[in-house]
């Protein structure tokens, strides 16, 4: 073998980052166990992640040794459970870089982040002295993408209802890119928000969001990027992104269900008014009216998730030790893999880009005209889990002219033995059906 | 998982040759018609069914759809079922289909009332498949009630 000396200055093999990926396996007890007969082998990651030993221990021990409310209580218990619930969102704000632990907001998931943000547009725009970055009617536009999740698609779709305003989308290219061309057009004055996704559900696309970015500051938008399958994959920097909000879910990183983040500017949260009311997002309550706590308790009403949002803290150590650089090339080259072996599958179509390049671990396919649940099921039957359906994200197998895929999705424990497992299996499926 | 049991020769049969696809218009234009347009939300599956009818007998049953194996298999086999059936004996089919389907794999089928519909008994032992295989039987259901006949009691799909 000829060895290639890299000259220096030049990124050296050695300077990518790696880890033992079987001793990552060994912290996930959900990996030993059989389906249907045989080894597990997950591949539906983006639908939601396994958990670490470490993770599940944390979230056990808060329950078993330091059960309280939050933000209210006295007493010692209490108190740990403050401490712990705040040290979570101080670990969450550090991991995403962001300038104040204030920038970080608890919610349920990723689809009450959005819903939240579109909400305080709807109460703004109820409100004449609210700022008029939030205020939005007649006239206005909201911009969303071809490639969003539902989650990003139906809660603007509503608040345009609401309000008047007009909701309009970047188109999706025939490889699965988002088609920028229009931009100018598409993003004007009269744009008020432009919600977008940064890295796919089901393309498995990775949107370059600097031209839009621009873009937005230019026509003086605002700009949320739905980040639930990109934060946890790959480093995360909201400063770097220049967006004004990001949203992600607890439960694809390695973290329990229930608990999700929306990070926003600190100003900006500060000029929102409040979508929830009730318990801890108050500063002070009158039976004729009331006033509101700074962010994030302005936000965050009732009893919030605690010992999730604690294991979300242990969860985010856990990638942290690991290295998000490393788990970001670990995917790469699993991509790259499963991009080369599924091309040797007699008439499988891959949906989005086949170079593993501006995309992520995330692979969507047709195998002839085998029906994706016939597909899944038949994986299944081997043990192989794969998503199948539409994702929720309609319009893009609308785009593509099909009633549904079928998903595989990796993470940083999924191996290239569990593409290979995947590829088997298909030809199994060919078999069935042929 | 048996996965024979699932997709039994019979279902692989019915969805690669389906019998009477296609939507069709009347023969008969004393006909009444009913039509129903059903999709399963969680794969997107989609099956329109459309039956004419003369008040007493199922005269055609036609449909059209996309979907898995077994949504469209199960859809042939209403169509040979049930076409040209008086409704009191399509209704006793009918439920009799969903019966086995909603037994969780615990019904034994009646090859005399279900014909190939026998052939499903294995798909009621997967909960995440049943919806497939009684899409087309819901939407025939809507679309006989909207042509005038009733075919079956409610029934919890």
């Amino acid at each position: 073998m000829t060895s290639i000396a890299i000259p220096s200055g030049m990124p050296q093999y050695d300077d990518v980052p790696r880890f033992d990926v079987a001793r990552v396996r060994a912290d996930f007890p959900i990996l030993d166990r059989e389906v249907n007969g045989h080894p597990l082998v997950y591949l539906d990651s983006a639908n939601t992640s396994h958990k670490p030993r470490q993770v599940l221990d944390v979230l056990a021990e808060h329950y078993a040794m330091h059960n309280a409310n939050v933000s209210r209580s006295v007493h010692t218990l209490g108190t740990e459970a403050t401490e712990a619930y705040e040290g979570a969102r101080a670990k969450i704000a550090a991991f995403i870089n962001a300038p104040s632990v204030d920038e970080v907001v608890f919610t349920k998931n990723s689809t009450e982040a959005i819903n939240l943000v579109a909400y305080a547009f709807s109460n703004a725009s109820l409100r004449p002295d609210a700022d008029p970055r939030f205020r939005i009617g007649p006239g206005d536009e909201i911009v969303i993408s071809e490639m969003e999740h539902h989650s990003n698609i139906v809660p603007w779709q509503l608040l345009a209802e609401r309000t008047g305003a007009t909701l309009r989308w970047f188109p999706v290219t025939d490889h699965g890119r988002l088609d920028e061309s229009g931009l100018d057009d598409l993003v004007t004055e009269r744009t008020k928000i432009v919600s977008l996704v940064h890295m796919s559900n089901i393309l498995g696309t990775v949107n370059a969001t600097a031209r839009i970015t621009q873009r937005v500051r230019e026509v003086g938008a605002l700009l949320l990027l739905d980040c639930s399958q990109s934060v946890p994959h790959m480093p995360m920097d909201v400063v770097d992104y220049d967006a004004d909000f990001i949203v992600f879910t607890g439960h694809k990183m390695c973290g329990p269900t229930g608990i999700g983040v929306l990070w926003g500017r600190g100003e900006l949260l500060a000029a929102m008014p409040p979508v929830l009311g009730g318990g801890s997002m108050i500063e002070t309550v009158s039976m004729a009216r009331s006033t509101f706590a700074a962010p994030p308790a302005r936000f965050e009403a009732g009893t919030p998730p605690i010992a999730e949002a604690v294991a979300l803290g242990a969860a985010v150590d856990y990638l942290t030790g690991i290295g998000m650089r490393a788990i970001q090339w670990h995917e790469k080259e699993l991509t790259a893999y499963a991009l080369d072996a599924l091309a040797t599958v007699p008439g499988l179509r891959i949906f989005g880009p086949n170079v593993p390049v501006g995309r992520g671990g995330t692979i969507s396919f047709a195998l002839g005209d085998v029906h994706p649940h016939d597909v899944g099921q038949v994986l299944d039957s081997l043990g192989v889990q794969v998503r199948v359906g539409h994702h929720c994200a309609k319009p893009v197998c609308t785009r593509f002219g099909v009633p549904a895929m079928t998903r595989a999705s990796f993470y940083l424990y999924t191996t290239t033995e569990e593409i290979d497992a995947l590829v088997a299996g298909l030809e199994q499926v060919r078999k069935v059906f042929d | 998982m048996q996965l024979d049991q699932l997709y039994q020769e019979i279902i692989l049969d019915h969805y690669k040759h389906p019998h009477g696809r296609g939507l069709r218009d009347a023969t008969d234009p004393a006909a009444r018609f009913g039509e129903a347009h059903h999709v399963n939300p969680t794969c997107g599956d989609e099956i329109t069914v459309r039956v004419a009818t003369d008040g007493k007998v199922f005269t055609d049953i036609s449909y059209d759809g996309m979907g898995c194996s077994i949504s469209q298999a199960s859809a042939s086999v209403l169509h040979e079922l049930l076409r040209g059936r008086a409704a009191d004996d399509a209704a006793t089919v009918h439920e009799a289909f969903v019966e086995l389907m909603s037994g969780r794999g615990q019904v034994t089928p009646d090859e005399d009332v279900l014909g190939d519909g026998v052939a499903f008994a294995g798909v009621a032992r997967y909960p995440a498949r049943v919806k497939c295989a009684l899409l087309s039987w819901m939407a025939f259901k809507d679309a006989a009630a909207r042509a005038g006949v009733g075919v079956s009691p409610e029934v919890k799909a």
